[in-house]
């Protein structure tokens, strides 16, 4: 079969033509879905390097580790029946853009008119691959990784020790507390959640950890992991000179994106994500959009109008969901037809007891104000402002509050909000520095990563800071 | 626009059977102030953004002192305002206290296990529809099924009900917004204050006995709570009961009572609800979208200059929020004015939204499901006696006051 030209063909491409979509997760199954309830009927593919069918990972850090799920039943409901032949367990190797055809680990190949790549990230392993593979050492990403931690947090570990307090890491510890296991976590950075939300948030965060009997220590990094004779892990080794005994370690130091399969692909795709556009056609690497191939969820980066038009990365589950059901519908409409994906960043965490969420780009902030609320009491509702203007907002157990100040964020709002809100207190009146470390300095920790106004990105590396 | 009269129209009760063709005038300009003084807001996304904005307050405190005056807004020196009428952070506490015994998540199964009582409760009641021909669907179940299960709920004692019922219609009574004399609306608020000085003394007295010997109910929870936050005092305990109390009398009685006219309009859909007992679930959002228990939100107001839609809410002002008429707004819901059982993305205003979204709605959801769901199942050949059926005066809390149905038999 011929490919399907876009000229006057595009019935017969959305009749008859052959969609391929690489990476099976929340962002592959979405887009799969939207294809067919667009009227789709052509063949679909769906390749996924794990063996399993797509599950949501949020449970995994949560739920699954807390025993209130099983690791392998966060399936991901179906929205309706997708009718795809599904080639889960084998990796994409290689793309060649000119004959339209993925590779794939097994040796086959797979001819496409239209290609989704949604291959994410996966954990950043521990960078010493010796100490990496000693027993009781751990990422937690898939579903695997999350059976393989549970049982052992479940055999009782005397102690465990979480590397790097982002996100993931802040969750893990708060589970392992939860189940009365003694938890150690150190952190680069002055608090957890620091590259994320700032120093002046990290602190609560902070205080939530220590308050719930985590072992806390911050400006620390993890120099080196001592296993018995047998292999297992015995003790770390802390900058400070101390040491921790620890039966298990959790290695949360961000995420790399899945893009070496596509090295030599001439495709625009590099440490930060493949870039693309607003609606989500790749770039090359001369950059020049593509009309073929498309690109959605955590491996993306494309230029967002709300910040500057630079481009942007984010890790966030409805960015994923809002960037597939975007990619899928323009890979199978008219150029007149498309339809941009400028979902405003935004996400959750629970840990603690408490729920946070957020929106915008908080890393962006210089400045921060509580608008509602008391940080003492973690309810607070505080905005981040960025030369005049309201950048991103975060909520701790005031969820409820959050779309007033999307709006703000989406319409430029000065900072600092002029106008009185319910519930602002004393420490409400004046902005005061957001706290951000240097953003030069690799973190494990934003979920919203900015990356400038190039489509492409090759120069920009991540090296793990040695002590 | 003309407004002359338009919230007059709305509350006038000539117009009670049918608000809807006003509520699309209204709807015409998104906020606009009516010539007696309140802004009313009556789009789908003006209402939801000014739900979330934190500067509209629902504590009237805060109304400008010369709105508070002419609308005979008082304070009640005895009875503070309960959670309703509270901004945060004293709202999120007394929220939060009240929701320890009742939901998520300390009691995540206090609602989930009502579900055979209620069972029961709505069988007794079918059951006594036997050998007769036609009922009042207000007097013989709608009304008594939630009051029953919301003075189970706290813990009334059962002989007291009675009391109950006339001190919560009197209380409901007075959200209408009051027109009339001077002599009259005095009249009418020294009868509220009258029944809000009884009912809390009947209920500081129960609670001081649930103190001292609780059993298992919100009441007792309430009166014995232990937790992080500071615990309610015997005055909040009795204003946050009334409200509970007034909230489970006076709204999902219109909620089922519509249910059932709707139906009865819609003789189509009742059929499919016979066939397919599934289909309650998104029915009763539709319902809550198409004839909502409470029409409109008569009690906020702004803490500052709030602009929306080409129009700018000065601080003070008395500000309505007309859910129902958000509810049809054509630009959120296709074909707003058609009932549609399952409707997709139905995310309507019944139950409000954000942080004063409607506490007891999860049980109200409950009890309208399986309501619902039984009166269909079981009365054979319903029909409606007189369409429209006769209103109650109330315009806030709209909903018939008699609904005549005749029928053929009981199923079992």
């Amino acid at each position: 079969m011929l490919p399907v030209s876009l000229d006057g063909s595009l019935e017969r491409l959305r009749r008859e033509g052959r969609i391929v979509i690489v990476g099976a997760s929340l962002a592959g199954l979405r887009a799969a879905e939207t294809l067919r309830e667009e009227g789709f009927t052509g063949t679909l593919t769906m390749v996924g390097d794990e063996p399993h069918e797509p599950y949501d990972r949020p449970p995994l850090s949560k739920q699954v580790l807390l025993d209130r799920v099983p690791a392998d039943h966060t399936k991901l409901p179906r929205r309706r029946p997708v009718d795809a032949e599904w080639r889960l367990g084998v990796a994409a190797t290689g793309l060649d853009l000119a004959a339209r055809r993925v590779r794939l680990a097994d040796g086959s190949e797979l001819d496409y008119d239209r290609l989704l790549i949604t291959t994410g990230v996966r954990a950043r392993p521990w960078p010493q691959e010796l100490e990496a593979e000693l027993d009781g050492v751990f990422v937690l990403r898939t579903s695997d990784d999350a059976a393989q931690l549970h049982r052992r947090l479940s055999a009782g570990p005397r102690r465990v020790l979480v590397i790097g307090a982002g996100f993931a890491g802040s969750e893990i510890a708060s589970a392992c507390r939860e189940r009365g296991l003694d938890v150690t976590v150190a952190e680069r950075g002055a608090a957890p959640l620091v590259g994320a939300l700032g120093g002046v948030v990290g602190e609560v965060a902070a205080a939530m950890q220590r308050e719930a009997g985590v072992d806390l220590r911050c400006g620390i990094t993890v120099t080196g992991l001592e296993g018995d004779a047998a292999g297992r892990l015995r003790c770390a080794h802390l900058s400070d000179g101390s040491k921790v005994e620890v039966e298990v370690a959790v290695v949360c130091l961000g995420a790399t994106r899945n893009t070496e399969w596509l090295a030599d692909s001439g495709l625009g795709a590099g440490p930060r994500g493949i870039a693309c556009d607003a609606g989500c056609r790749a770039f090359d690497v001369r950059g020049i959009v593509t009309d073929d191939v498309f690109v959605a969820g955590d491996v993306a980066r494309s230029p967002h109008p709300l910040f500057g038009y630079q481009f942007l990365s984010l890790e966030h589950w409805g960015n994923a969901v809002a960037g597939a059901e975007v990619a899928a519908h323009n890979m199978i409409s008219a150029s007149a037809d498309r339809r941009p994906h400028i979902w405003t960043p935004s996400f959750w965490s629970a840990q603690f007891g408490v729920n946070i969420k957020s929106v915008g780009v908080p890393p962006m902030g210089d400045e921060i104000i509580v608008t509602q609320g008391s940080l003492s009491e973690r309810r607070f509702t505080a905005a981040y402002g960025h030369h005049g203007r309201v950048i991103a907002a975060v909520t701790f157990d005031q969820a409820k509050w959050l779309g007033f100040y999307q709006h703000l964020i989406e319409r430029a709002a000065p900072f600092p909000p002029d106008f009185p809100t319910v519930d602002r207190r004393p420490e409400g009146r004046h902005p005061v520095p957001a706290g951000f470390p240097d953003p030069s300095l690799p973190s494990h920790g934003p979920t919203v990563t900015l990356s400038g106004h190039s489509p492409s990105d090759r120069r920009i590396s991540f090296t793990p800071l040695r002590a | 626009m003309t407004s002359v009269a338009l919230l007059r129209q709305i509350t006038d009760y000539a117009n009670r059977h049918d608000p809807y063709p006003l509520y699309a005038e209204l709807r015409r300009t998104p906020v606009v102030q009516d010539e007696t003084g309140p802004y009313l807001v009556s789009t789908y996304w003006e209402i939801h953004h000014l739900l979330h904005d934190p500067r509209l307050s629902s504590d009237l405190r805060n109304l400008n002192p010369e709105v508070a005056r002419s609308i005979g807004h008082e304070e009640d020196p005895n009875l503070p305002p309960a959670f309703i009428r509270l901004d945060p952070p004293e709202h999120d506490r007394l929220r939060r206290l009240a929701n320890r015994p009742f939901g998520p998540p300390h009691s995540p199964r206090r609602v989930y296990e009502m579900r055979g009582e209620l069972d029961e409760i709505v069988a007794g009641l079918i059951d006594g529809f036997r050998d007769r021909g036609q009922i009042d669907l207000v007097d013989d179940f709608s009304y008594p099924f939630p009051v029953t299960v919301i003075c189970r709920l706290l813990g009334i004692p059962r002989e007291d009900e009675t009391r109950f019922h006339a001190w919560a219609d009197t209380i409901a009574a007075s959200v209408d917004p009051v027109h009339g004399t001077d002599e009259e609306r005095e009249a009418r608020l020294q009868g509220v204050r009258q029944a809000r000085t009884d009912l809390a003394a009947f209920l500081s007295d129960l609670i001081e006995e649930r103190r001292r010997s609780p059993r298992d109910d919100m009441l007792s929870a309430m009166a014995t709570s232990h937790g992080p936050d500071a615990e309610m005092s015997l005055v909040e305990m009795v204003t946050t009961s009334i409200l509970l109390l007034i909230a489970g009398h006076e709204t999902t009685v219109n909620l089922i009572t519509n249910g059932m006219l709707t139906l009865l309009r819609n003789p189509d859909v009742l059929k499919r609800l016979r066939d397919d007992h599934d289909l309650v679930v998104p029915l009763v959002e539709e319902l809550l979208r198409f004839e909502p228990p409470v029409q409109l939100l008569p009690q906020k107001t702004t803490l500052t200059d709030i602009d929306i839609a080409g129009t700018t809410i000065p601080k003070g002002a008395q500000v309505w929020l007309v859910l129902a008429a958000g509810n049809r707004d054509p630009q959120r819901f296709p074909n707003p004015d058609r009932f549609i059982p399952d409707r997709a993305d139905n995310q309507h205003l019944g139950f409000s939204s954000g942080v004063h979204n409607c506490f007891g709605s999860p049980l109200a959801r409950l009890e309208a499901q399986i309501a619902l769901t039984e009166l269909v199942r079981r009365i054979d050949n319903p029909r409606l006696v007189e369409d429209p059926p006769p209103y109650r005066q109330n315009a806030v809390l709209r909903g018939p006051r008699h609904l005549g149905i005749a029928f053929d038999g009981l199923r079992q």
